[in-house]
This record gives structure tokens, C-alpha cells and sequence, in this order.
């Protein structure tokens, strides 16, 4: 098929990125062929992932508007007693720093990976799954305390009942995606460590799990600002 | 179907230290000050508009960055960039239609339950 050559006024309305768009999506072939295929599938499967949080967290805001018993102050609710004196949400904000952290480490490793650098490209992954791993641990011991302290998705002690619905589920998902993505780190690294990558000569894989990761610290963020801040 | 991936060009993208370390190492900084900052904005207890602008402001830019520097977005050619941006906008619709929702349900409640629920 050839292309139709853009006369003098096409170049005027039309910018060379605009063109871009114009010949990928128009050009009766796969609009993202110029991208690796894995990375296209994920950075979709990302897409739909968030119509899945959106929608929770949209619910979570319903709830919460149309609540007529006054929501529980999370600045309390998830405050932690540290030598005798209670700081609100710090729990939640160490587990933000290891999450933005492990983030940092992830982005490294995919550039190590590209360098063909096994060794760090391995360690810094691994890193990251630990430290995706404290996260899992310090939200066991957050879902533990709340528990204790009654908060039911039913119901619970400090005001309106639907903050243990929202609580649960929209932390509780996030976790399952934490915990996939821990999974998901170890496989690749271990294949990254033998060798498999250096193989077959492409490192692709390695990005499309940092994707995946980057998108769970991502949730956290709008997580972080609606539900604990809010 | 073949997909055209210049080989070169790829990697002189990734391999050619377009990027370095120190790139993410900076980005990594950003996020722990803005983080430092939200939760200094529950800390110090800042209330009303000023608290609701700020924690958008500071989500806002940390999603930025996770997206364009970490995610490589800032990278990717504009048609995968704007296949992920724009689809999202629509949830726009479904929050107003919901916040309209909650609105009713909480008049009701408040009309005819006597507040309960």
C-alpha cells in the first residue's frame, strides 16, 4: 500500500507528531508495531487495571458521600503509639517510602538490564522484591491491628460502617497485586541470573515487569491521597 | 506479523546511556519529598481547600513522574501514549454521574431514614 504524499496545506494543519499518530492508527497494519509486542499487551492489561481501581475508588467516594454517620478520621484510625506517643499514619507513610523505593530500584534495574548488565540487573530486582515483600508484611500487620480493633466490612467502632467495606477491598487488591508482583519479580530474576535474557538476547522482559510495578506504586499513590489523606 | 522494530534505534535509546543512573536517582528523590510533603499536609493539619489542592497537587505530580520517567512513557512513541491517556479521562463522566448519586442516597438517608445508615 503506498501512502498518500501530504500536499502543501496538510503540512500546515498537520505536525510531524500528529502525522505520526495519523500513520500508525490508518495504516491497515498493527498500530503499535514500532513498540515490542509484550510491552503493548502489558501497557493494555495496565489500561484495564485502571478502569478496576478507578472503580473502586469511585465506589469508595460514593460511599463515603452518601454516608449520613461521619466517616473516621484515618489520621487517628491509623496512627501507631511509638514511645509513648501516637503519630498519625505513620505506618502508611513508611510503607509509601518503601514502595516509592523499591520503584527507584525497579526503574535501575531495567536500565541495568539494557546495559546487559546480569549481575546488577538480578540484585537490584531481587532488592525490589524485598522490598515489595516488607510492604505485604506491614499491610499483614495494619489489616491485623484494624481487625483487633473491630473494624468488620459491616461495620465498625469508629463511625461509619462502610469504611471497613472500602478499606478492605480497595487495600486488600492492591495487596493481591503487590503479591503477584512479587512473584512476577522473583521468576524474571532468577531468569535474569541464569542467564536466560543474555541467551536469547532480549532484555524485554525485564521492562514489562518493571511496567507492572511501576503501576502498583502508582495505585498506591492515588490510594495514599483519597483513602488515607482524604 | 513482523513488528518493525529498528534494531538500532532501539538501542541506542536504552543502551547508549541516554538515561543514567543518576535520572532515576533524581526522580527517586522527587517522589520522597512530595511524599514528605502530603504527609506533612496531614501532619500539620492543614483543613479546607488548601489540604483537598495540595494532596491533588502533589498525587498529581507523583503520578507524572512514575508515569513519564520510571514507566518510559515520556519515551514511547504518541500513539501508545495517548491510547493509555485518554481512554482514563472517561471515568471523569462516571464520577460525576456518581457523585450525583451519593448525593440522592444521602438526602434520602437523611430525610427518611432520621440519618441512620
Amino acid at each position: 500500500m503506498s501512502l498518500t504524499t501530504p500536499d502543501k496545506r496538510d503540512r500546515e494543519i498537520i505536525t510531524p507528531a500528529l502525522r505520526d499518530i495519523v500513520s500508525d492508527w490508518s495504516a491497515d497494519r498493527e498500530v503499535f508495531r514500532h513498540t515490542h509486542w509484550g510491552k503493548a499487551m502489558m501497557w493494555i492489561f495496565l489500561l484495564s487495571d485502571t478502569f478496576i481501581f478507578s472503580c473502586f475508588l469511585t465506589g469508595y467516594m460514593t460511599m463515603r458521600m452518601s454516608a449520613s454517620t461521619p466517616w473516621p478520621n484515618t489520621a487517628e484510625v491509623f496512627a501507631l503509639t511509638i514511645g509513648g506517643q501516637s503519630i498519625p499514619l505513620v505506618l502508611i507513610a513508611i510503607m509509601t517510602f518503601v514502595l516509592i523505593s523499591s520503584s527507584g530500584t525497579m526503574a535501575m534495574a531495567v536500565n541495568f538490564g539494557y546495559r546487559r548488565d546480569r549481575r546488577k540487573t538480578a540484585v537490584l530486582m531481587l532488592l525490589t522484591a524485598i522490598f515489595g515483600a516488607a510492604f505485604l508484611g506491614m499491610q499483614a500487620f495494619e489489616w491485623t491491628k484494624l481487625i483487633h480493633e473491630g473494624v468488620r466490612p459491616w461495620s465498625n467502632p469508629m463511625g461509619a460502617p462502610q469504611f471497613g467495606a472500602s478499606f478492605f477491598m480497595i487495600t486488600g487488591f492492591h495487596g493481591l497485586h503487590v503479591s503477584c508482583g512479587v512473584i512476577l519479580l522473583l521468576i524474571i530474576a532468577s531468569k535474569v541470573a541464569r542467564g536466560h535474557y543474555d541467551r536469547t538476547g532480549d532484555y524485554s522482559a525485564v521492562e514489562i515487569a518493571g511496567l507492572y510495578w511501576h503501576f502498583v506504586d502508582l495505585v498506591w499513590v492515588f490510594i495514599f491521597a483519597f483513602f488515607y489523606l482524604w | 506479523m513482523k513488528h518493525d522494530i529498528p534494531a538500532a534505534q532501539s538501542e541506542t535509546i536504552h543502551e547508549g546511556g541516554q538515561h543514567p543512573i543518576s535520572l532515576y536517582l533524581k526522580v527517586w528523590g522527587y517522589l520522597f519529598v512530595l511524599s514528605a510533603m502530603s504527609y506533612m499536609v496531614d501532619y500539620m493539619q492543614v483543613q479546607g481547600i488548601i489540604r483537598w489542592t495540595l494532596i491533588i497537587l502533589f498525587m498529581l505530580l507523583k503520578a507524572g513522574l512514575i508515569l513519564s520517567i520510571f514507566m518510559h512513557l515520556a519515551w514511547e512513541r504518541l500513539s501508545l501514549i495517548y491510547a493509555i491517556l485518554v481512554p482514563p479521562l472517561l471515568l471523569l463522566v462516571l464520577v460525576r454521574i456518581m457523585t450525583i448519586e451519593a448525593d440522592y442516597a444521602w438526602w434520602t438517608r437523611a430525610i427518611f431514614m432520621g440519618g441512620g445508615g
